[in-house]
């Protein structure tokens, strides 16, 4: 099961990232979470939002540019080096990580991940029994 | 030599010239039977103006070769420079056109003062740009001693130049600034340099420019001015009193036109610069017109040359950029864009000069369809961008992301490019 992501290109301006949020703020659009990946020329958003589909909509009527992708998500218990223990399953299976992010939703602990290798990635969650999230429970 | 001898000889050279390449050239034939124009019909200088115009698109239509007037058996070099759709622009020479090539650089650098005890360092490129190879030749025709150590390498130009005791620098004007501008970070200092003279060109560069080059370097700056289409450096030179650059009008016979109708221009009247060349074998043109706006003066030189002068270039009638000596049009950059097919069409090309040195940066709209959600992606279409545009024009250009439509939309003739280098 998986969650949409969405991104966002960000150029370099002043104030350019606050004004997505007050786009998302104003269509009562909730983030549940949220990261800015960097490079020394522009930016990208990556959220996971209430609404993706109307983020989207309103995003793009502000002239952002913004694209929905599928994300893989995977509750961890609260305990220490639950996440870790995770990552020892995909580097054992070879799986490259491309990037990683986690939150907590309620009183659940969630890591959102990115790898190489999707298909693979789900086999591996699968047959070790990770509990996967879906839209419905961020609600 | 009196200015009625100079027309006498350049009547007889423009009458064989046109016998020339209406009989070798099947371009110039099929122009001037359209025209209804014979060979005959040419009888003085004055008839000149009869004659079509050629332009940069003419070579390209016609690359290679095809406006060669001599077999390929008697091209002895060719040289070649960035054209606007990716092919080149190239121009072949017998061995009598190297010969004259030869002469009027020599001219040119004798003109600047240089002699047989001088060294010389040419830091113009050497290769299918005409800069280094062209005054190389004219140099050792001088009888200096010459020092081929061709561009780049900043480190290394500073060294030679400290401990072969060079007296003379030939590159671009914007090179010698970067270098002067190098010395101190080098541990060098001007005096562990002999340098007293420089021979700068491939670029425009104004009056400011030379006397900031001469300040900074304690020397002696000469503009010489040429383009491979015409022959390459060597067509024109100022003497020590910069007034206007002397054309060897024997090889090179120049006109004005008026920028919109062509039409001829008096002296004095500024308008694009054209050039006939009298002397060419290899690939002799009619009325080039090189798009460099300038004036003429025929009057002699407090040098005492009666050359006619040339106006120093510090504009253009088309949207040429010269960055590093290097021809740039920004439809070349356009036709990159489009055939990568990767990003819109919708750029903005930033011209910079930073220690001295021409830097291009690109900002292009990036298309929603490219985005992904990962940095990586993005950086390697910018990074294949760069290699494209590098590979096509043989410059490095930085190319920047920008959202869509921020770039700014015009309604009349589209600005494409902010060229911040100082006047």
């Amino acid at each position: 099961m998986t969650v949409r992501q969405l991104s966002v290109f960000l150029e370099n301006k002043t104030g350019h990232l606050n004004q997505i949020l007050r786009v998302l703020a104003k269509n009562n659009i909730n983030i549940v979470a949220l990261t800015v990946a960097d490079s020394s020329d522009f930016g990208l958003l990556r959220a996971i939002v209430s609404d993706p589909e109307k983020a989207m909509e309103v995003l793009r009527a502000h002239q952002f540019t913004v694209r929905v992708h599928d994300i893989l998500s995977i509750e961890m218990d609260a305990a220490p080096g639950s996440m870790s223990n995770i990552l020892d399953l995909f580097t054992a299976a070879d799986i490259c990580i491309e990037y990683v992010y986690a939150f907590s939703f309620g009183s659940k602990s969630i890591l959102i991940i990115r790898t190489d290798n999707p298909e693979k990635a789900l086999e591996i969650i699968f047959k070790n029994g990770l509990k996967m999230i879906s839209e419905e429970e961020l609600k | 030599m009196p200015r009625n001898e100079m027309r006498a000889l350049q009547s007889d050279r423009l009458k064989q010239l046109v016998y020339h390449v209406y009989n070798n050239v099947a371009f110039y034939r099929q122009r001037m039977d359209e025209m209804g124009l014979k060979p005959s019909d040419i009888q003085s200088i004055d008839d000149i103006v009869k004659l079509p115009f050629t332009y940069k698109t003419d070579l390209r239509d016609n690359y290679p070769f095809g406006l060669f007037a001599v077999p390929m058996k008697d091209i002895v070099r060719v040289h070649a420079s960035s054209g606007t759709t990716g092919k080149p622009t190239t121009v072949g020479y017998t061995k009598k056109d190297i010969e004259n090539w030869r002469e009027v650089v020599a001219r040119c650098l004798t003109m600047s003062g240089i002699s047989s005890d001088d060294i010389m360092q040419i830091s113009y490129g050497y290769g299918l740009f005409t800069g280094g190879l062209g005054v190389h030749y004219g140099a050792e025709a001088t009888g200096c001693s010459v020092v081929p150590i061709s561009g780049g390498n900043t480190r290394r130009q500073l060294q030679l130049m400290s401990d072969f005791g060079s007296t003379v620098l030939a590159c671009t004007p914007s090179y010698a600034l970067h270098l002067a501008d190098a010395l101190t970070e080098n541990g060098y200092s001007l005096a562990d340099m002999k340098l007293r003279t420089g021979v700068f060109g491939a670029e425009p560069w104004t009056e400011n420019m030379r006397m900031e080059l001469e300040k900074k370097w304690g020397i002696k700056a000469f503009d010489i001015y040429g383009l491979s289409e015409i022959m390459g450096p060597g067509v024109a030179n100022d003497c020590v009193h910069h007034v206007g650059l002397h054309v060897h009008e024997d090889h090179f016979y120049p006109e004005i036109v008026h920028p919109d109708t062509k039409n001829p221009l008096n002296d004095g009247m500024e308008g694009e610069l054209v050039f006939t060349t009298l002397t060419k074998e290899g690939i002799p043109l009619l009325r080039y017109n090189t798009r460099d706006l300038s004036t003429l003066n025929r009057e002699t030189c407090a040098c005492g040359r009666t050359t006619v002068r040339m106006k120093k270039i510090t504009g253009r009638s088309d949207d040429m950029l010269i960055i590093r000596g290097v021809n740039l049009f920004p439809s070349q950059i356009e036709h990159v864009l489009l055939e990568m097919g990767e990003t819109s069409a919708h750029y903005m090309l930033y011209v910079d000069r930073e220690n001295n040195l021409d830097t291009l940066e690109l900002k292009v709209e990036l298309d929603e369809s490219k985005l992904t959600d990962t940095i990586r992606d993005l950086q390697n279409l910018s990074r294949k961008i760069e290699h494209a545009l590098n590979s096509a024009i043989g410059l490095n250009v930085k190319v920047t992301l920008v959202e869509p439509k921020s770039i700014i939309r015009s309604e009349g003739k589209a600005v494409r490019v902010v060229d911040n280098r100082k006047k």
